[in-house]
Formats: structure tokens, C-alpha cells, sequence
């Protein structure tokens, strides 16, 4: 290949630099109805699953087709919902928090169209490319990390469970018959990249085994002092030891004390902590952060761990799909996955799911753990 | 013809959700071709080598990323994270394959013209693969290496006039909901106010100056579309202070069922009749409702603004007048100390241009935090560390009982010297005269 030059001189490379000038501001890209009617929204409905319609004072409408979105996505698939913007919305669309896609056109007809567009298309796999739907009391796009695509700390995948769970609940993408929304998301290690504390259904990547001790770079690699104080547990101690005769610093590790969360790792590469039998995922639910009704709230873990099981992760997937379902059977409307466990209470939860309860389930980190017990005698046999 | 085999992730182009194994075999496809004639800059069949080291991950169950690797962009400390495949002989297309965030437009509305040209940067210097977005809200082109990386940055900022977002131990690029673009319940202008404090602090996202990451979020009502009360360290949401509009006309074409409740987002199934009373006055939180088959009634001292009643009945009720938004302190994931939610720290702001109020606040923790943190050290525990009072003392707020769920059920009361009369120096002299040993 040869090199093409941007314009930029490494010679000087202060010469003409542009720097910290920051994103483009917000309604450089509005389209016209929406410029138009910033802060003069009356209200809205959602005509159908994936469709909804914003009034403004004024009666101006705009109808919002919203599709499923991969957060990993190619520049020609990128390119392919441009052209569906130019043809249909005068050249403008936008992304949700969800990593869904809005398309806004002004009026039904249009919308019915573009609908009908975005449904039509499909991969060479047969995937849809642009389904429609994920909005209301049903699921929506799960937000998700990088997984092994591009991280170097997954204890999992993060696309490709993503991909068999939405698969498994397709059809609640495209409804909206569940009792409140629910929203499922998937991390890929405990660092949450994408927060899954606080989701209906939270699907978290975990190690089961502590870290490995590479003494021959530990010194080079690592300031040891940091790795140790990284440790939540103080499970993590410097050390000297012999290695190739030689004495050299490095790491040792309170075995027992490990809750593998990876944090030595982040701060020492020679502590490398993933392993194909150990790794997994644990199943979290009933967190949110909406304050309507009840006051935001973490998901609980009810399922400890599940093994990765690519490419299908027909346990993972199986579980999510029996909880949703249980849930939809049981709830009353309006009332989030959590707060129908908190009303049911927790043990008629696992009674009715069938999940099993197991000490891994009772909380034993710190200070947190003890808020967790059950301290009356006002419990359910 | 496919480079590597990938037998397992073929399997995930099958069912109905959009497969990213398809997607990425497109583009490996359209590389493989290269209809404009492009002279790529990086190898042009590193879509192949990803779906390949994905592939390995799928057989051996772990990852094949590298730990780290410090690369970036001169004289900024964030926005390009340093990543290298463990099996480079294998993979050599993506052997080094960094990450650019790039700073998204606040609600993430876009013009055809601004992604295509985005695109075609990616398209000769970098993978044709991105996300969009990640996790913190910035366009993410996924995969380039080191030699481009200026070049990049000198097309974003001199042909497309945009910068990159955060990474590392500073501000990460700050994310609002939508807001009153498209939405009737913003409470305020979250877009405007992420842009302008964006705009305002530009050194702290490029250079990392802090202990940890700092995030904003600024919602614009309780409903929390951006996740801020769980997932930022200064999370902004939007509120009112004075009553709900009600719409009489209106509450009674809902509870005549002219009109479908919540907007019509229970619409797959069928709940029967909307039932007010239950639906509605016996769900609010704090029971400040009521309907007397005519009329409905707020009560609005009792009223928590939780948004329920405005979302099931958006066309009869309407947040109030009276505008701004409550600060939160504190969220973050679990890493490293355990979850936490944001802890209310302001009651109300006004929330207008330019921000200066909130700006102060902001600069307060900051500094406190900067002084206080230790390495790796999100806010939120700092707080949790040296007390919520601390962090109230050095933004000069007073308490309030807003500040608490419940008052502490311990007596383990820290007083400072001063706040207890004749100080803690005492006689011991004296004391032995009033009391033998």
C-alpha cells in the first residue's frame, strides 16, 4: 500500500493542529420538524410496536420508526441506512441510548413505507438487517459490551449471547405485551462497561478462577504496588521469589480471598485471569433506573453462574426466555420485573421460576452483604 | 471466499436478529472488493482476521486481546485506546487494531453527509468496523493502527470539525437523553447542557488529570432514558417544583377509554378497561391522588414526581411550570468497591445558560476529589470513604432532609472541635478537683 498523507506533518506537529473543539453541536443535524418544535412537544403514542408519533403545540406530527441495531456495525451497513435516510427523511436519522435507529418522517403514509422498507430487509444469513420494533411494555435492544471482539478482560462474548437472547425474545421485540418494559443488557466482565446493575435482566461475565502469576515478567510488566492496592479483598500481596535462580519481585495471591474481579489484571498484565472451564456468566435481575413508581435499584444475582456455551449459549438463552415468561404470566401492569419480585417476594420468585436458590446467592462482600440478610420472622414457607 | 473458517460463529447468522457475523462478513466482502479503488491503509482483510480470532475465542473460550498498549494522539492523554491481538502471525490484520471514540452530537442525531464522510475515513484508514456507539455514548471506530491514528485525527478535526471523546482517568464524553427535541416530559435542555459543559471542559476529557473516571448524564426527567442516576458520577436529571397540569377533559377521555393509556405501550395485550383508580391513584408512590369520578385531584406537597401518572396519562397531564433538575453523585458499576447509585446532592437547579451554577458544583468536587481520590478511586467512593458531609462541606451545600432516605440509626456522631462549646482542649487539673483518681 502507499501511504496517504491526511495532511498532517509529523515534522511539525503542531503546525495547524485543531484540537479540543469537541462534537458537533446537538441541532446541526435536527431535521426540520424537530428544530422546529425543540421544547414544544404536547405529547406522544406508540401507534404500534416500533412506531411512534410526537404532537407538538403547533399540531405538527412526527412519526419515529425506530429498528433494532448490532452495536458492532460495518461502515456499509452504516452507509445502507444513510441511503434509507436520504430516500425517505430528508438525509437525517439518529441512535438511541439502546443502540436502536430512529427514522423520522412527517407523515403516516411515509411512515408505513419506511416501515414496510426496513422490515423487508434481511442479511445473506437471513437476519433482518432493520427490524422494527423495541419500544413500550416489551424488550428492546439489549445495550452490551465488546466482549471478544475487542476486549482484553472478558470472562465472555458479548455480541454473540447477545445475538441467541435477542433471537430467543424476538418476538417481544416486536410487541408489546409484557407488563412494564423490560430491559436487558449484557457485560461482558464485572467492570460493567455497560451497566448492567440497574437492568431488568442482566447478564454478567465472571471468572471462577483467581489469577495466573507470570513471575518472569511480573517486575517488567507491573508497579506491583498498584496491582496490590487494587485488590478489594487484600487478596493480593507483593512478594520476592526465585525464578530461573534468580530472585526476582512479583505478586502473590490469598487464594481463598479472590472474588475474580479482575482488577489486579487491569493494573498488571502478568496476572492473567481468564480461562476457558472457569469463565461464564451470572444471571442478575429486577434492577432499574427509572423512578416512576418505585425508586431506582440494582439487579440481584439469581443464577450464579451458566458456562460459556458458544455459539449458541442454549442455557443462557433458555434461562432469560423462562424468566421473561414467568414474569409476563405474573405481574400486574405497570409493575417492573423487580418490583413484582419484591411484592411476590423472593422466595415465592424462585418458587415460581423454578430456579434454584444456592448460597452463592446470598451476599458475603463487605458492609453490603449484611443489608442483604433477612432480619424478621416475616418470611414464606 | 471466506479466509478463515468459522464454522461456530456461522451459526449466529441464522435467526431473526440482525447478526453482526453477517454484518462483518459483508464488510470483509466489500473490502475484498474494493469497488472504489481504495488504497487501504491498514490491511485490507482485517474483518477476515477478526472473524477469525473471534472464531478461535468461540473454540477456546477466551478472549485473544492483549492487555493495554499506550498509544493516542500527541499532546491528548484519552480517546484512543491501545489494543493488540495475542495471536498476531495468525491474525496480522489485526495485530494491532486500536480503538477511536469519537465525540458523538449530543442525542445522537445525525445528517447522511457527516456518516458517510465518517465512513470514508474509516474505510481507507481503519477496519470498516465501529460500534454505535459505545457503551459511554461515543461513535467508536473499532480497529486502526498506530500510524494512522494522527492521520485520523487530523481528517476529524480539519475535514469533519469533530474531536475525540474520553477514555482513561479523566472526564469520558458526557451523554444526555434527547430531551426536548423530541420529547414532552424534559424537564429542561439536556442537550444544550451537555453540549456547553462539553465545550467548557475540553482539557479534562483529553488529559487525564483525575484518580478515576467522571462521568455526566444529564436526563431530562425521572424516567431516566440515559441511565444517569445509575451510571454517572454527576448525573443531572430533570424535575419541577411546582403542580402537574391536568387536563379534566382529557382524564375523562382516558377513563372513558377515548383514549389508550401510556401512550398506548400495553397495546399486545389486553388488560381489560382502564381502571384509574387502580391503574393510577393506587400505584402513586406517595398517594398524593385523587378521583372522585370527575375530577382528579394532586396534592402537590405530597407529590414525588415519579412520573407515573404524566406517562400513563400523557395527553391529560403535564410536568409543571416551575422547571430544572436534581443533581446525583456517586453512580458507578461494581468495580471496584461494588455498585452505587447516584446520592442526591442538589434538590433543585434552574438549569439556564450558561450553567454556572452547576459548573461551581462540578469544580468543587473535582478539586476535592483530585486532592482526596486515591488511584482508581471513582467519587462515589471517595464519598462513601470520607463521608457524605465532606462532600457537602466542600460544595458548600447544607444538609437538608432531602439528602437522606432516613436519618442514621447510629449515635456514632462526628462533631468538629468547634461545633461543641470551649472546644476539645480541657483541664485535666481542674477535672482532678471535681474528680479523684
Amino acid at each position: 500500500m502507499v501511504f496517504i498523507s491526511s495532511g498532517y506533518n509529523p515534522e511539525k506537529p503542531m503546525e495547524n493542529r485543531i484540537t479540543d473543539i469537541g462534537p458537533h453541536k446537538y441541532d446541526e443535524y435536527f431535521p426540520p420538524v424537530i428544530k422546529k418544535n425543540l421544547g414544544k412537544w404536547l405529547y406522544h403514542e406508540i401507534l404500534e410496536p416500533g412506531v411512534l408519533m410526537h404532537v407538538a403545540e403547533n399540531g405538527d406530527k412526527v412519526y419515529t420508526v425506530r429498528v433494532g441495531g448490532t452495536r458492532t456495525m460495518s461502515i456499509t451497513h452504516i452507509r445502507e441506512l444513510c441511503d434509507i435516510a436520504d430516500q425517505y427523511c430528508g438525509g437525517y436519522l439518529r441512535w438511541t441510548t439502546r443502540n436502536n435507529v430512529e427514522f423520522m418522517v412527517t407523515n403516516e403514509a411515509a411512515m408505513k413505507k419506511l416501515r414496510d422498507e426496513l422490515d423487508s430487509r434481511k442479511f445473506e444469513g437471513g437476519s433482518y438487517k432493520f427490524p422494527v420494533g423495541g419500544t413500550g411494555a416489551g424488550i428492546s435492544n439489549m445495550v452490551h459490551t465488546q466482549g471478544w471482539v475487542h476486549c482484553h478482560t472478558p470472562a465472555t462474548d458479548a455480541s454473540g449471547p447477545v445475538k441467541c437472547v435477542m433471537d430467543a425474545i424476538f418476538d417481544d421485540f416486536k410487541n408489546m405485551r409484557m407488563p412494564a418494559p423490560v430491559r436487558i443488557a449484557l457485560a461482558c466482565c464485572i467492570n460493567m462497561c455497560g451497566a448492567v446493575h440497574c437492568s431488568d435482566i442482566g447478564l454478567v461475565g465472571i471468572h471462577r478462577k483467581p489469577p495466573m502469576i507470570d513471575h518472569q515478567w511480573a517486575d517488567q510488566l507491573c508497579e506491583i504496588p498498584l496491582a496490590v492496592a487494587a485488590c478489594p479483598t487484600a487478596a493480593v500481596r507483593p512478594i520476592k521469589v526465585e525464578y530461573n535462580g534468580e530472585k526476582v519481585n512479583s505478586i502473590a495471591v490469598k487464594q481463598e480471598r479472590c472474588m475474580y474481579c479482575g482488577n489486579c489484571y487491569t493494573m498488571c498484565p502478568a496476572l492473567p485471569i481468564s480461562d476457558g472451564e472457569g469463565d461464564g456468566i451470572a444471571i442478575m435481575v429486577g434492577g432499574k433506573v427509572s423512578n416512576r413508581i418505585s425508586m431506582p435499584k440494582f439487579s440481584k444475582v439469581v443464577v450464579g453462574y451458566i458456562p460459556n456455551e458458544p455459539p449458541r449459549w442454549p442455557t443462557l438463552t433458555n434461562t432469560v426466555k423462562h424468566i421473561v415468561e414467568v414474569y409476563a404470566a405474573n405481574a400486574r401492569k405497570y409493575e417492573r420485573l423487580g418490583d413484582w419480585a419484591e411484592r411476590i417476594g423472593w422466595e415465592s420468585f424462585f418458587k415460581l421460576t423454578g430456579l434454584e436458590f444456592t448460597h452463592h446467592l446470598i451476599d458475603d462482600f463487605r458492609d453490603p452483604a449484611y443489608y442483604t440478610w433477612r432480619q424478621s420472622t416475616q418470611f414464606k414457607f | 471466499m471466506a479466509k478463515h473458517a468459522t464454522p461456530q460463529l456461522d451459526q449466529l447468522e441464522s435467526g431473526p436478529w440482525p447478526s453482526f457475523v453477517s454484518d462483518i462478513k459483508q464488510e470483509a466482502a466489500m473490502r475484498a472488493k474494493n469497488p472504489k479503488g481504495l488504497d487501504y491503509q491498514i490491511p485490507q482483510d482485517c474483518p477476515d482476521d477478526l472473524l477469525g480470532v473471534l472464531e478461535l475465542s468461540y473454540a477456546e473460550k477466551e478472549t485473544h486481546w492483549k492487555h493495554g498498549g499506550i498509544v493516542g494522539v500527541f499532546g491528548y492523554g484519552g480517546g484512543v485506546i491501545g489494543r493488540y491481538c495475542d495471536q498476531p502471525e495468525q491474525f496480522s490484520g489485526v495485530a494491532h487494531f486500536h480503538t477511536m471514540r469519537v465525540a458523538q452530537p449530543s442525542g445522537k442525531y445525525y445528517n447522511t453527509k457527516f456518516l458517510r464522510d465518517l465512513c470514508d475515513i474509516w474505510d481507507l484508514r481503519g477496519s470498516g468496523l465501529t460500534n454505535m456507539h459505545g457503551s459511554t455514548g461515543d461513535i467508536v471506530l473499532l480497529g486502526t493502527q498506530t500510524h494512522q491514528l494522527e492521520e485520523i485525527f487530523f481528517e476529524l478535526t480539519h475535514n469533519m470539525h469533530v474531536d475525540l471523546g474520553g477514555s482513561g482517568s479523566n472526564l469520558r464524553t458526557p451523554e444526555a437523553c434527547l430531551g426536548q427535541s423530541r420529547c414532552e416530559y424534559a424537564c429542561y435542555n439536556t442537550q444544550d447542557m451537555c453540549y456547553q459543559l462539553t465545550q467548557d471542559y475540553q482539557d479534562e476529557l483529553h488529559r487525564p488529570a483525575f484518580p478515576y473516571k467522571f462521568k455526566f448524564k444529564f436526563d431530562g426527567c425521572p424516567n431516566g432514558c440515559v441511565c444517569a442516576m445509575a451510571r454517572s458520577d454527576f448525573a443531572v436529571v430533570g424535575t419541577w417544583k411546582d403542580d402537574i397540569k391536568i387536563d379534566q377533559d382529557k382524564v375523562k377521555a382516558y377513563v372513558g377509554g377515548a383514549i389508550r393509556p401510556n401512550a398506548g405501550a400495553h397495546a399486545g395485550r389486553d388488560w381489560g378497561k382502564f381502571d384509574i383508580q387502580a391503574e393510577m391513584i393506587d400505584r402513586c408512590p406517595s398517594r398524593c391522588m385523587k378521583w372522585d369520578g370527575a375530577k382528579l385531584s394532586i396534592k402537590t406537597a405530597d407529590c414525588v414526581r415519579c412520573m407515573h401518572c404524566i406517562n400513563t396519562m400523557p395527553q391529560a397531564l403535564r410536568i409543571g411550570d416551575e422547571r430544572g433538575a436534581s443533581i446525583l453523585v456517586g453512580a458507578k458499576a461494581p468495580v471496584v468497591d461494588g455498585a452505587q447509585m447516584g446520592s442526591l446532592l442538589m434538590p433543585f437547579i434552574s438549569c439556564e445558560a450558561p450553567y454556572d451554577d452547576v459548573k461551581e458544583v462540578i469544580e468543587k468536587i473535582w478539586d476535592w476529589w483530585m486532592e482526596e481520590g486515591k488511584n482508581r478511586e471513582r467519587v462515589g467512593e471517595t464519598m462513601k470513604r470520607l463521608s457524605f458531609q465532606k462532600l457537602l462541606e466542600v460544595t458548600k451545600i447544607p444538609a437538608t432532609a432531602c439528602h437522606v432516605k432516613e436519618p442514621r440509626s447510629n449515635p456514632y456522631i462526628f462533631f468538629k472541635e468547634e461545633e461543641v462549646p470551649g472546644g476539645w482542649q480541657r483541664d485535666l487539673v481542674a477535672y482532678r478537683k471535681r474528680h479523684q483518681r
